[in-house]
């Protein structure tokens, strides 16, 4: 089972995400965006950063990059998909995932650990989670403000306080429901903005993030719809 | 050209007799622009230089010291640590976001042209005071070019210090600090190699971006004239960056260049000229085929250019079309624009034509040296023997004024604009004394600190410096590492007055006496003069960057409970507040001395704080620095949201900022083992309260107990309640 | 009366955002383009003013912060 981790020119997460599956004990593989195919792949994951200098809108140039056209025939073969932050943002400009993401509330880029709560236990990201389980994970964003744009969405995670209450207080970036992460409706594809690779040792202030890569490796073996 | 075309320049006439001289006839237009750019304060300090050579550069691990891109020291088992530290002054004051964040790209470049990948940023910034819009405009903006060129190229900014007087009003200091690591044999220089070598330019095209930024910008103060001064400003690209980091890693990862050097001060000028120079060697340059945005740029703006994300690779002409292939992945642009020759001569075509023929190193060694005036100033004196006004303030008062601050207040609405997760290597953040960063698959872990006090410096540079060196290395100890090599950025005035220059000749004699004391090297450095508007100096504000080596990296657990004992280590008495935050805050004075540091003390808490790190893991160590112990220990309390009983202080004690104290907190029941480690280093130490409840208690019937939600709320609103706009002063 | 400002970055200067959009466009098929440099438009509303106010309000504004002289440009259109 072999993680595909996409890199475009500006990610600069892949490195850290492939650090923590492999932490996990599941194998990955980089693909550079020119890329065409992903045979041999099982499933990927579009790490966080800045593809192409997030510049147009974050999202924008590279949802044409050519490995996206392998990443949507692989999604609709119902294979797991995850966006971080960044990669969130790609899959939402590139229709996979509905919604999309704009400019923080306060106009400032939020790098710190917020709390989230399990939604829903029905996707790659969250079936090793409990509904209602609280998770500290680190944020880490400028366009993090989710809208749904008036569509339908299948919530995973919404941003609380530790207790898991919802407030505006904790709220770190003005998400339309305090939504932090969404699936498509086959719990297939997901994207989340915090960053589950930065929660998954000790020394990092928090574990929670294991709850999430652990979820998604356990969905490489599931049979795809 | 006419006679005054130099002057235009920034060149003086002595200069350009010399060029003559050198050349032996009159220099060409571009000819003349490049010894102007190179010769200019910024590229040649030529009003340090004859002051730098006595401080102490030699380790026997120092690997690379001051004078390449950046300096290079030896961690063991074949890594190696490359830092660099630079200021970005005046175009940060000029253009705010610009200027922060190309700061931020040419400190990068630096680091990644000796061949190290980069981990971490750190930023010194100074500005006037947050009540003026116009300040507030200025921080925000460094802030975010900061955040926005750190966060998108992908490298953590892991901490720094930002302090607000009425000095820096007019002219705002950004120093920008990185640290890369790398392994032995990755180490480039920025040498061109021998006769038949290839240099290849890579990354953006070359445009009118800054041209004669070096000489224009950097090497003048600020007068009503700033905005004629304006079009030398850059745009930074961290995209550009960030590819070109990744295409010259795989460039060396590949063992496909001889030497690089980046593109900064004076663009190709000093690319062409410095690794010839060193290498000994001439190099013919073909602007043709440099590739530009903008079609009919003159030689001498091609020359000058300051565009940014651009570094030159020197090549053996049997891999140049590999090194072509790298940069073609990677997505970047590259040119082969020069060839290594025989000889000494520097030789440029333009439009088919020879425009340049000089003697390569005449650029560089040939720079003059000037050895200008020094006086103690006049005013000194005065300003030493000012006394304070008699003192009844309240300690709660003082604490609530000092936590209030902006200089010592929550500093996380600057830190937590920058990423400082990236890479998971981050063992402790910012925002607290040093920041510790681990080496992935090793036991090493690197503390950096950064430090100035430009109050303390002008009351007395030589202490001042010294201080802001033992509060570094105090600041790495406390992280479990040991101090391993300093960069300073020494920003001063206008070095053409003599006081100017005795502020920073008393410096240069206090880092150098403390680093030798410390036994740390200094392993590079910048120097930053003509920091003044209209005719008002700076404040002396050397700062300093430590590196540290923590080995093994200590296990934190690090957790303020209830039922802790605070200890105090270093000397108890307090002799002054010269100086110091409190007289700023509660006086809003400046004079008298403050008190100068001692090796052997210094050395002892230093020493302490070490083991403390690596045998007590529970033991929780936080620096005093501005603000004094009190502010120190509110610090540690508001962050674990636990209260504390204290024995009875004085202001002074309370206050002071003695550069040798540290907090040490640990359980109850092992406080017996901190004493009798601080007496096997013949460290003094002493306990000043215990920890409990939800208040903080002083122990003077006169004073409430004060809540910590109350210290949190103030504190945590010093910076972020002025710049949300709630406060209106 | 409403104005749209228009702030254009100086020829000269750099605009890393206009070469990746045209880069990317060149990617996505569309070899003839040349160039893309990337504006901001902005539109401020001044209700019951007359032209000759507005034009120089805005201007005055554009001076004042919306454009900043080191590296913009900005033109001023009258929507009515």
């Amino acid at each position: 089972m072999s993680i595909g981790i996409i890199t475009f020119p500006g990610t600069n997460c892949e490195r850290d995400v492939a650090y923590a599956f492999e932490a996990l004990g599941a194998d990955t593989e980089q693909v550079w965006h020119r890329e065409t195919s992903l045979d041999g792949i099982d499933g990927v994951v579009l790490p966080g950063g800045f593809a192409h200098g997030d510049y147009l809108r974050t999202g924008a140039i590279a949802r044409f990059s050519p490995v996206m056209a392998a990443v949507e025939k692989l999604a609709a073969e119902g294979r797991p998909v995850l966006g971080i932050c960044n990669g969130f943002q790609v899959l939402c400009e590139a229709g996979l995932l509905p919604g999309g993401l704009i400019a923080n509330r306060d106009l400032r880029f939020i790098c710190r650990p917020v709390h989230v709560r399990v939604q829903s236990p029905d996707s790659i990201l969250t079936r090793a989670a409990r509904p209602g389980q609280v998770l500290t994970i680190p944020l880490n964003s400028y366009e993090g403000n989710y809208i749904t744009g008036g569509d339908a969405v299948r919530v995973m995670l919404r941003y609380t306080d530790a207790a898991g209450t919802l407030s505006d207080a904790a709220n770190p970036n003005g998400s339309e429901g305090a939504i932090a992460a969404v699936a498509n409706t086959a719990g297939n594809v997901a994207g989340l903005m915090p960053h589950p690779e930065r929660a998954i040792e000790d020394f990092m202030g928090s574990t929670d993030g294991r709850i999430l890569l652990e979820s998604f490796v356990a969905s490489l073996e599931a049979v795809p719809a | 050209m006419t006679d005054v075309v130099h002057r235009e320049l920034g060149m003086t006439d002595e200069e350009f007799i010399s060029v003559q001289e050198i050349l032996g006839r009159r220099p060409q237009d571009s000819e003349l622009a490049m010894y102007s750019v190179m010769w200019s304060e910024h590229c040649s300090y030529k009003s340090s230089r004859a002051h730098l050579g006595t401080l102490p550069t030699d380790a026997p691990w120092v690997v690379v010291g001051p004078g390449e891109n950046a300096g290079v020291v030896d961690l063991g088992d074949g890594w190696l640590a490359a830092l660099r530290i630079e200021s970005h002054n005046h175009p940060s004051f000029v253009e705010p976001y610009q200027g922060a964040a190309t700061g931020v790209g040419g400190i990068l470049r630096d680091v990644f042209t000796m061949g190290a990948r980069p981990v971490g940023l750190w930023n010194q910034i100074r500005f006037g005071e947050l009540s003026d819009p116009h300040n507030r405009y200025l921080f925000n903006g460094v802030v975010s070019g900061i955040a926005g060129y750190g966060n998108a190229v992908g490298v953590p900014t892991l901490g720094g210090e930002t302090e607000f007087d009425p000095v820096y009003a007019g002219n705002p200091l950004v120093n920008v600090m990185c640290l890369g690591i790398l392994q032995r044999e990755q180490l480039v220089l920025g040498t061109a190699g021998t006769p038949g070598t290839i240099a290849v330019l890579l990354g953006a095209s070359t445009g009118r971006d800054g041209i004669g930024g070096a000489s224009v910008l950097a090497s003048a103060g600020f007068d009503e004239t700033a905005g004629e001064k304006r079009p030398s400003v850059q745009v930074g690209d961290p995209f550009e960056e960030k590819k070109l980091i990744e295409a010259c890693l795989d460039l060396y990862e590949r063992d496909l260049v001889v030497g690089v050097q980046d593109l900064g001060a004076a663009g190709l000028t000093c690319a062409a000229s410095e690794p010839a120079a060193r290498a000994g060697v001439g190099m013919e340059l073909n602007l043709d085929a440099v590739h530009v945005r903008e079609d009919d740029m003159t030689a001498p703006e091609l020359l000058m250019s300051e565009s940014q994300e651009r570094m030159m690779a020197f090549v053996s002409p049997d891999k140049v079309d590999e090194v072509l292939a790298v940069a073609a992945t990677w997505e970047i642009d590259a040119s082969v624009v020069g060839t290594v020759r025989d000889g000494d001569r520097l030789r440029v075509h333009h439009n088919g034509e020879q425009i340049v023929d000089v003697p390569a190193a005449s650029l560089t060694d040939d720079a003059p040296v000037l050895h200008r005036p020094i006086e103690r100033p006049a005013w000194l004196d005065d300003l030493r023997k000012r006394r304070d006004p008699p003192d009844r303030t309240p300690l709660d008062t003082a604490l609530l004024a000092l936590l209030d601050d902006p200089g010592i207040g929550d500093r996380s609405w600057v830190y937590e604009q920058f990423d400082h997760m990236l890479f998971l290597n981050t063992v402790r953040p910012p925002g607290i004394d040093g920041s510790l960063i681990r080496i992935q698959g090793t036991d090493k872990g690197l503390a950096v600190s950064t430090d100035g006090n430009g109050r303390m410096c002008q009351l007395d540079p030589r202490r001042g410096a010294e201080r802001i060196v033992y509060e570094s290395a105090l600041n790495v100890a406390v992280a479990g590492a040991r101090p391993l090599a300093v960069v300073d950025n020494l920003n001063f005035g206008n070095p053409e007055k003599p006081d100017v220059m005795w502020q920073f000749t008393e410096t240069i004699a206090g880092l150098g006496a403390a680093c030798d004391a410390l036994g740390v090297p200094i392993v590079g450095g910048n120097v930053s003069f003509y920091n003044e508007t209209d005719g008002r100096d700076i404040y002396p504000t050397p700062v300093v960057g430590m590196l540290g080596l923590a080995e093994p990296i200590p296990a934190f657990i690090g957790d303020v409970g209830t039922d802790m004992t605070i200890f105090l280590a270093g000397p108890a008495q307090q002799r002054s507040l010269a100086g110091t935050a409190y007289q700023k805050t509660i006086f809003g004075t400046l004079g008298g001395r403050p008190t100068p540091i001692d090796p052997d003390t210094g050395g002892r808490s230093i020493e302490l704080a070490i083991r403390l790190a690596h045998v007590m893991p529970t033991a929780v160590l936080h620096d005093v620095s501005q603000g004094g112990a009190l502010v120190a220990l509110v610090e540690l309390l508001i962050r674990h949201d636990v209260g504390a009983v204290l024995e009875r202080t004085s202001t002074i004690d309370a206050f002071g900022e003695d550069p040798h104290r540290f907090l040490c907190l640990v359980p109850s029941a092992e406080a017996a083992r901190v004493t009798q480690l601080a007496a096997e280093v013949g460290c003094d130490i002493r306990r000043i309260g215990q920890t409990g409840g939800a208040d903080l208690e002083l122990s003077d019937p006169t004073i409430d107990p004060m809540s910590i939600g109350r210290l949190r709320t103030v504190w945590g609103g010093a910076i972020r309640r002025r710049m949300e706009g709630t406060i209106h002063e | 009366m409403r104005a749209l400002v228009t702030i254009t970055r100086r020829p000269e200067i750099a605009d890393p955002e206009g070469a990746t959009i045209q880069r990317a466009l060149v990617d996505l098929g569309y070899g003839d383009v040349d160039g893309v440099r990337v504006n901001r438009t902005i539109e401020v509303s001044l209700p019951g003013r007359d032209q000759e106010y507005v034009l120089s309000a805005v201007r005055a504004m554009c001076e004042k912060m919306l454009a900043n002289p080191v590296m913009e440009n900005y033109e001023i259109e009258i929507l009515g």
